[in-house]
């Protein structure tokens, strides 16, 4: 990788301030960021590591909403006992993310931040509604995910945690690439009060997208049966070497339905 | 240049390195700590694999730098003098390797998952949480094995 200069800040505003200098990355876990620098994808002139920063991680549930900090690891939500009895979709899916060691260094934050196509929480964040809260406002998930690795994140601002109503019933279903772990295609299903929420990550050209379609009719008949027969245009959907479009639009029908199958 | 101190294997170390330098370099260059390999060199392999205050990690994709204060354990730092890990014992006697190269890091990704896990392990909970190491030779089953006897090993050993 190419040179840089290392900051390790120790409060959310030195960190902001730092990185809002156009020529420097934060780093959460590295476990995007470190190998991208390696293979000289990305060459930031600074880097600001959010891991001197405290007071960014942990797990509560309080007032049917779970707020779980932007340096939170992907092993600490899998574990999470509070979440697993509030959201079990959301500790299951942390647990699906890479490996054991990445799992030990990867972010939350740093996940939802990257907006990576194939990457797992963006679907949570969206199929659940969740609210992203940064250094300076709060930003609907709706809002938040603008396109490929694209977010409504201006240069310099951090998300600190990251809100999450508790739904009636919601799980996520995966179809993992064997080899990256990444989602081919990943469908998040949440059972809300206002209704159904589908969400879909890995399959999308500008990545997570609602199906509106799915929502409709699972809103009025939560069952597998009510979305058998939609088929999904392949307008927008990834094509490459691991799955044709026309793969990925059927295998988003059937992780929906095991989602539905399976939520809780 | 900047200064980074660490405790590698119960040692505090302290050196002067570039901010690049990752982890995995940082054992095998400036401490000669060899047992630690580079495989893919792109966080899939699991060669590197390490303890970072006391969870498993992949020393090729993270910054010695950052790690300032943090209690690092290599392979180097599981045998008690001359006498093996007990998971270290149980990899030599069911011949849990080929060329040896992967060892290190399943090595260390196993002593986590007893830590994470307890030590009666089923074939599938090993097999899941050995995803991220990789091994071409020994096509798995004997470092299955070694896991499981190495685990139950650990528990008697307490």
């Amino acid at each position: 990788m190419y040179p840089f200069t290392y900051h390790r800040p120790d409060s959310v505003s030195a960190a902001a301030k730092l990185a809002g200098d156009a020529e420097a990355k934060v780093m959460a876990g590295g476990m995007t960021l470190l190998p991208t620098m390696k293979q000289r994808l990305a060459s930031p002139g600074a880097i600001v590591d959010l891991n001197g920063v405290s007071g960014l991680s942990g797990v509560t549930v309080a007032g049917g909403k779970v707020t779980i900090g932007a340096m939170t690891r992907h092993a600490d939500v899998h574990t999470s006992a509070e979440l697993r009895k509030a959201i079990p979709a959301l500790a299951d899916l942390a647990g699906w993310i890479g490996d054991p060691m990445v799992r030990h260094r990867g972010t939350i934050g740093g996940s939802v931040a990257n907006n990576d196509p194939a990457a797992d929480y963006p679907a949570a964040c969206m199929a659940l509604g969740a609210t992203i809260v940064t250094d300076r406002r709060e930003i609907a998930a709706e809002d938040f995910f603008t396109g490929l690795f694209d977010t409504a994140l201006e240069q310099g601002e951090l998300i600190t945690k990251i809100v999450f109503p508790v739904p009636q019933k919601a799980a996520y279903q995966k179809f993992r690439n064997p080899a990256s772990r990444y989602a081919i295609v990943g469908v998040f299903v949440a059972q809300t009060s206002a209704g159904v929420r589908v969400a879909v990550t890995g399959a999308g050209e500008s990545g997570v997208f609602r199906v509106k379609s799915f929502e409709d009719a699972l809103s009025k008949d939560f069952s597998a049966k009510a979305i058998e027969a939609i088929k999904l245009p392949t307008d927008g959907l990834n094509s490459d070497i691991h799955a044709d479009a026309v793969y990925r639009a059927h295998l988003i029908n059937v992780m929906a339905r095991r989602a539905v199958d399976a939520a809780k | 240049m900047a200064t980074v101190s660490m405790s590698v294997n119960g040692k505090l170390v302290s050196r002067d390195i570039d901010p690049r330098t990752l982890l995995v370099d940082f054992l095998r260059e400036h401490l000669r700590l060899t047992g630690t390999h580079v495989g893919c060199d792109t966080t899939q392999c699991g060669c590197c694999t390490v303890h970072v205050d006391g969870k498993a990690m992949k020393s090729c994709t993270l910054l010695a730098i950052g790690l300032e204060g943090a209690q690092i354990t290599t392979i180097e730092g599981l045998a008690k003098g001359q006498e093996l890990h007990p998971m270290q014992a149980a990899f030599r006697e069911h011949h849990g390797l080929q060329c040896g190269f992967c060892t290190p890091g399943m090595i260390m990704a196993a002593v986590d998952m007893v830590n994470r896990k307890g030590n009666h392990l089923d074939d599938q909970t090993i097999r899941e949480e050995l995803e991220g190491n990789i091994c071409r030779c020994t096509g798995y089953h004997n470092i299955v094995k070694a896991i499981h006897s190495g685990a139950e090993a650990m528990g008697a050993a307490k």
